[in-house]
């Protein structure tokens, strides 16, 4: 849910990262974070397990700049991709204002990649939103790698509603900017709306 | 209560009493910070020393913090934990729910005490919870003729937010 804050004359939104595990949604917010300004960023705050496996969320604050005279801020949040961790995946969609759908391109994590997007759906109902309306795009991450499936393929099977669709390498930063750039055009025309 | 599914706007009169009640706060339980935080972790005002702190990664933990124990709470049947507290070794953390959708919370030390925090939370908290029932009437009357600032935005100044 987006705050306006006409005091201070602040918009801060909130973006989350969904995706099956190891799929790369860390990785997306660290190259962001390694590539801002410094002066534009708050600190990564990486909620994780000694493995590195995000326990419960990465977050990360992001300055845009000026619209209309209000600062813009984005929090960037990634949910834990593992399965057991629904709860958390749960509580994280909560107030969220747009959702990357970070998809593993290989063969082998197509049904996880299913899976997630399925779970995303349920999450988000039970947060009172919808897919089908819910600022959202369609990150296809790991392009780079051999196993990768056509893009086609991808398309075919996770998008949902006709969503932008990026291909990325997250690891090395393909598409990582152009993804969150869309997502948060996307929030921001919602909230021209309203 | 609609309010809930709306954005949260915030003016400048409702921004000033909170940060009033904040200052009060701060004083009268001899606390390092306070801070107010929505359940979303978006900060809405603070008062204290907080070049020491990070302020945005702080609100986000506390939001965070308050979501998995709310979590735990309905897991076990209860409606949610309205008090944390977290005593550290110097500084200690006292976390509380003020009107079902923001979180309160003070950072004190040897110079306060967890009872005298305790007590001057929940007279702050009624507070808070007046200006807040305030706001949510406001933005009931204002309701439609409220125009977002962002209503006439455009692509081009989308575009320019990631122009450099």
């Amino acid at each position: 849910m987006s705050f306006i804050n006409y005091a201070s004359r602040e918009i801060n939104c909130k973006i989350v990262y969904y995706g099956p595990g190891l799929g790369g949604k860390t990785t997306n917010l660290q190259f962001i974070y390694a590539k801002t300004n410094p002066s534009n960023k708050g600190q990564l705050i990486s909620l994780a397990t000694e493995t590195d496996r995000t326990l419960f969320f990465d977050f990360l604050p992001l300055d845009l700049g000026t619209v209309r005279g209000f600062r813009t801020r984005f929090h960037l949040y990634t949910v834990p991709g593992q399965v057991f961790y629904d709860a958390s995946r749960k509580l994280i969609l909560k107030g969220v204002d747009g959702v990357v759908f970070v998809a593993d391109s290989q063969e082998a994590r197509m049904d996880a990649n299913l899976e997630s997007l399925e779970n995303l759906k349920i999450n988000l109902r039970e947060n009172g939103f919808d897919l089908m309306t819910i600022p959202y795009v369609l990150q296809h991450n790991k392009r780079d790698l051999p196993t990768a499936v056509p893009v086609e393929t991808m398309h075919r099977m996770l998008n949902v509603k006709g969503e932008q669709e990026f291909e990325a390498v997250a690891t090395t930063g393909v598409g990582v900017f152009e993804t969150l750039k869309a997502v948060a055009k996307l929030v921001l025309q919602e909230l021209s709306k309203r | 209560m609609a309010i809930l599914s709306q954005s949260m706007v915030i003016y400048e009169e409702e921004f000033e009493r909170i940060s009033s009640v904040l200052a009060r706060l701060w004083v009268d339980a001899n606390a390092k910070i306070v801070f107010l935080v929505d359940k979303n972790g978006q900060q809405l005002a603070a008062k204290g020393d907080l070049d020491k702190v990070d302020t945005t990664s702080l609100a986000s933990l506390t939001a965070g913090n308050v979501a998995a124990t709310d979590g735990l709470a309905r897991l076990i049947g209860e409606k949610e934990f309205s008090i944390l507290f977290h005593e550290g070794e110097r500084d200690n953390i006292h976390i509380s729910i003020v009107g079902q959708r923001l979180i309160l919370v003070v950072i004190f030390d040897e110079r306060s005490s967890l009872g005298l925090v305790r007590l001057r939370v929940r007279k702050a908290a009624a507070e808070l919870e007046e200006v807040l029932s305030q706001m949510a009437d406001k933005a009931a009357q204002r309701g439609e003729e409220v125009v977002s600032p962002f209503a006439e935005i455009t692509d081009e100044d989308i575009d320019n937010l990631f122009s450099e």
